[in-house]
């Protein structure tokens, strides 16, 4: 069963195609991984999921609905979280704030109760705070939180994101280069989040990444761009030893 | 040392975070509530003068220190919450009903200026909401029929329950207890998602937006709540000055009530009441030691601005937390006695932003 699908999506900067007739579907509980050179327009890809982009071309299918002209600030209630390649957070919140935003797409006060702080706005807020905690339990961040952002190292950063992405309880979680700027240490550290978010969570992930290790360790579908266009499709081995992908990595005779 | 024991989440969410907090607040309240029976009417006066930029400053501290956006329009805000209030009572409605009725108006001029300038943002913004400011200052000056023009308005003596309220003591108390209100209502909006929307939009509005935030819908809000606290604050101005002139709301006052925000300190409520205190105590501290300054400096034309440019000059480059930010460094240092690290307020260097989005 697919809970996502893209068919045919493509977008053009100017005379530049930065994606061009990729479809791809993602299947309920896997995780599904992009891979590809600098510049292969994998990130364009997750800006056009999270509909900061407009696509040129295509059509772009969440749970059967149709989300191409969907407005950017919907997706998130819809169940699509990301986190960005290198760390959108909100340096100047402390790290349990930053999760609270995340529980905004299910924040349903009244902007006149949140002025007055009714007692529903007081309850929904420690719900929210429950909420927020059992994240901070599960990626081990409490000694963190109530530092600022500002003053975390970033490492601990890159699990904030993904802890803020998980608060808005997504079905599909885009990563963005996860393992980016972490140690050794730290990428095994997120290799096994990645394995629990889908296991014990049960959510979907599409994941953008350039470490192979972490790629084979997680992915149960490697899909490899160059150009904006698709280059290979199938398991981690499959595609690592396609020979269009190793030309696009290390060249050869063309 | 001391370290807060935290047993209930509550605690995070009420306005009170310790119990010492509630008994010093409470202790600065009754004092402000006592000072008018000791002191002079003019201090009277000037202090009434500090409570209501202080609103302003809360006002606009709400849309720059916790959203983000610079306005350099804000003194239009303050004309339309005076020229409302004095237009109603003028009319005939009572006190009662022209002060929120003032906050009313100028919200919705707040959302009429926030609509159009909803892509905008630093410079541009600046700009956009400076010639706004001109604007309004333009059409308070030319509205003869209804502002009366460069002759001014005189403004009506307001009256509660039968009471009148137009001496210094009645716009002291009258201040201070809508300082109190507007206190009271941002500290909420900060609690609440609202709050936390406006800081995530302040802070990246790319992952605002992907967190389900609508940028427009909250800029908007943000406009509409700051430009209806600082009409508070005028309708209050106008009590205090009790004759309207046009030329009051330039891009003088617009500037002062900036150096408020960014003297006081961005992003903290403590920041709007410290520049208010800044902004009105340095222009007396001033006149007391100007006669014991040697002549040539004493009696300088422009001493007042110089020394304001100044410091505002002196605070971005050695304190852009602002005078919130030495209070807090100050209060660290005794929480912390014998344990105090000079590290812990150094500022990090900043990772490299993604880039951005639009």
């Amino acid at each position: 069963m697919n809970l996502f699908h893209v068919e045919d999506i493509g977008i053009r900067f100017g005379g530049i195609r930065a994606v061009e007739g990729v479809s791809f579907a993602v299947k309920r509980g896997e995780v599904f991984s992009i891979i590809g050179p600098n510049g292969a327009g994998k990130t364009t890809i997750f800006n056009l999921i999270s509909r900061i982009y407009n696509p040129t071309t295509g059509r772009l299918f969440f749970e059967g609905q149709d989300i191409t002209t969907i407005a950017p600030h919907r997706i998130a209630g819809l169940g699509i979280a990301r986190t960005f390649q290198n760390i959108e957070l909100f340096p100047n919140a402390t790290l349990l704030q930053n999760l609270l935003i995340g529980r905004h797409c299910h924040a349903k006060v009244g902007l006149f109760a949140q002025l007055a702080f009714l007692p529903s706005v007081a309850r929904a807020e420690v719900e929210h705070r429950k909420r927020a905690e059992e994240v901070i339990a599960f990626l081990g961040l409490q000694r963190h939180r109530d530092s600022l952002i500002a003053n975390l190292p970033y490492g601990i950063r890159k699990v904030v994101e993904l802890g803020r992405a998980l608060c808005t309880e997504p079905k599909l979680l885009l990563l963005d280069e996860p393992s980016s700027g972490l140690n050794v240490e730290e990428t095994v550290e997120m290799a096994f989040w990645i394995e629990d978010i889908k296991k014990d969570l049960g959510i979907t992930v599409i994941m953008v990444e350039h470490d192979m290790k972490l790629v084979s360790a997680v992915s149960d579908r490697v899909m490899a761009l160059n150009y904006g266009r698709i280059l290979a499709m199938g398991t981690s081995a499959e595609v690592q030893s396609d020979p269009e992908v190793i030309r696009a990595y290390i060249g050869g005779e063309a | 040392m001391r370290r807060l024991f935290k047993t209930d989440y509550m605690q995070d969410i009420n306005l009170w975070r310790q119990q010492g907090a509630k008994f010093w607040y409470g202790l600065l309240v009754a004092a402000v509530l006592a000072i008018p029976a000791f002191a002079g009417e003019f201090y009277i006066g000037e202090l009434a003068g500090l409570f209501i930029f202080a609103v302003a400053g809360v006002g606009l501290m709400l849309l720059t220190g916790y959203t983000g956006l610079v306005s350099l329009g804000h003194a239009a805000f303050l004309g339309i919450g005076g020229y409302t209030e004095a237009i109603l009572l003028q009319r005939g409605v009572p006190f009662a009903v022209s002060l929120p009725a003032a906050a009313v108006v100028t919200g919705l001029a707040g959302v009429a200026i926030g609509l159009p300038t909803l892509r905008m943002s630093g410079l541009y913004l600046a700009i956009a909401t400076l010639a706004f400011g001109s604007i309004i200052g333009t059409v308070l000056q030319k509205w003869d029929s209804l502002t009366g023009g460069f002759d001014g308005l005189p403004v009506k003596a307001p009256t509660l329950l039968g009471v009148d309220l137009s001496g210094p003591l009645g716009v002291y108390y009258m201040s201070f207890a809508v300082l109190l209100f507007v206190i009271f209502l941002v500290l909420n909006i900060l609690r609440s998602p609202l709050g936390r929307a406006l800081v995530a939009i302040r802070d990246s509005e790319v992952s605002a937006q992907s967190m389900g935030i609508h940028l427009a819908y909250y800029k908007t809000v943000a406009f509409g709540l700051s430009a209806a606290i600082t009409g508070l604050a005028g309708a209050l101005f106008a009590h205090y000055v009790r004759h309207l002139a046009p030329d009051a709301f330039d891009i003088l006052l617009s500037i002062q009530l900036v150096t408020i925000v960014f003297v006081g300190g961005l992003g903290s409520l403590h920041g709007a009441i410290f520049g208010a205190m800044f902004m009105r105590l340095l222009p007396q501290a001033i006149a007391l030691v100007r006669d014991d300054l040697p002549n040539w400096l004493g009696r300088m034309p422009g001493l007042e601005p110089s020394i304001f440019g100044l410091i505002l000059v002196l605070c971005i480059m050695f304190e852009p937390m602002g005078i919130n930010g030495r209070w807090r460094k100050l209060k660290a240092w005794f929480n912390e006695f014998p344990l105090h690290k000079a590290s812990a307020f150094r500022r990090q260097k900043s990772y490299a932003k993604s880039e951005r989005l639009r």
